[in-house]
């Protein structure tokens, strides 16, 4: 373990219910945040595991990070594409499995999971047709996933929000659907900064193993480098997933 | 070379930004008898040979599964284009 980071916790004792908990970080040609990614799952005390998009070994990792970027340049539709990726059948089989993988997918990992149907909806141009990069306050809508049970229910959060298709769009009746069985894991908080319906940031599947989000979550984890130079709510996501792996128990 | 041409459109509800911006753009140009526009995508398959049903058949699951998702978009053209 490098000595990179304030760690959150040292789990390596082999007594530690943590020891060897490993997080998948996947890289298709054209992902930009799987190192922010996976350093993030350093700071939150679990072994970074690198997935290749092309390979189908899964490496008995716990819990996976689909992180952000342009795979394949956005080409067809963000995510179009790199959904039909050989690792994203493995992680789809294994999120929809009685195991239920915890799968988090950010900015254009939510674009990708949406495409492989693992989650509701779509995503396409924001309204304003420009690209947009900001500090963004969220609102935890659903604290009880496999990413944000760290949270408290309603906690108003402050992560970065980068991209070009980030405007949510889905039916009516899907849109209800999500909102009576609380899968709307995180809605913009104040301005809409995408035309994004109902405000949404981010949905969570029904077993609430998947989730996805458009901001990013890695990038607020350490002081110094997170919003406004010290704001790390996104550590939590990454802790949450580890909390969710041993149980539940804080 | 016959071409199978597929155009896919985003659904009549989705709002279309894109579109929007390109309304907006017209009347700069003096074009303003347009009340709206809409932007779709064409694609164009090429065969070699002969296009067969199933090959068309191939195409329209083509355009089901990979050109278009079909939950923001419709197929609503997939015909054979003889050059």
């Amino acid at each position: 373990m490098s000595t990179e980071l304030p760690l959150i916790g040292d789990y390596s004792a082999p007594t530690n219910e943590l020891s060897g908990a490993r997080v998948g970080v996947v890289t298709f040609p054209g992902t930009l945040d799987d190192r922010d990614a996976a350093r993030a799952v350093r700071a939150s005390g679990a072994e970074a595991v690198s997935l290749w998009h092309a390979d189908t070994d899964l490496q008995d990792v716990d819990a996976v990070v689909i992180p952000g970027g342009f795979s394949y340049g956005d080409y067809l539709r963000a995510g179009a594409i790199s959904r039909f990726a050989p690792m994203m059948a493995k992680i789809a089989d294994a999120a929809n499995s009685d195991a239920k993988l915890p799968v988090l997918g950010i900015c254009n990992g939510f674009q990708i999971l949406t495409e492989s149907h693992l989650l509701p909806g779509s995503m396409i141009k924001n309204d304003h047709l420009k690209f947009i990069c900001r500090d963004q306050l969220l609102r935890v809508e659903n604290n009880q996933t496999a990413w944000t049970n760290g949270f408290e229910a309603g906690q108003e959060i402050t992560i970065v929000l980068k991209n070009q298709d980030g405007q949510y769009v889905a039916d009516e009746k899907t849109l209800d659907e999500l909102e009576a069985e609380n899968r709307i894991a995180f809605s913009y908080v104040g301005w809409n900064p995408n035309g994004s319906r109902r405000s949404i940031a981010g949905v969570s599947n029904k077993a609430g193993n998947v989730v996805g989000l458009m901001p990013h979550p890695e990038h607020a984890i350490e002081v110094g480098f997170g919003p406004d130079a010290r704001g790390t709510d996104g550590l939590t996501f990454f802790t949450s997933v580890l909390t969710h792996l041993v149980g539940g128990k804080k | 070379m016959p071409r199978i041409v597929v155009d896919v459109m985003l659904k009549p509800e989705i709002l279309d930004p894109q579109g929007k911006a390109i309304a907006g753009a017209l009347p700069r140009l003096g074009f303003t008898s347009f009340e709206a526009v809409r932007q779709g995508k064409r694609f164009e398959l090429s065969v070699d040979g002969e296009v067969t049903e199933e090959i068309l058949a191939q195409a329209r699951e083509a355009a089901e599964t990979l050109l278009s998702n079909p939950v923001i978009e419709d197929v609503v053209n997939v015909e054979v284009v003889e050059d």
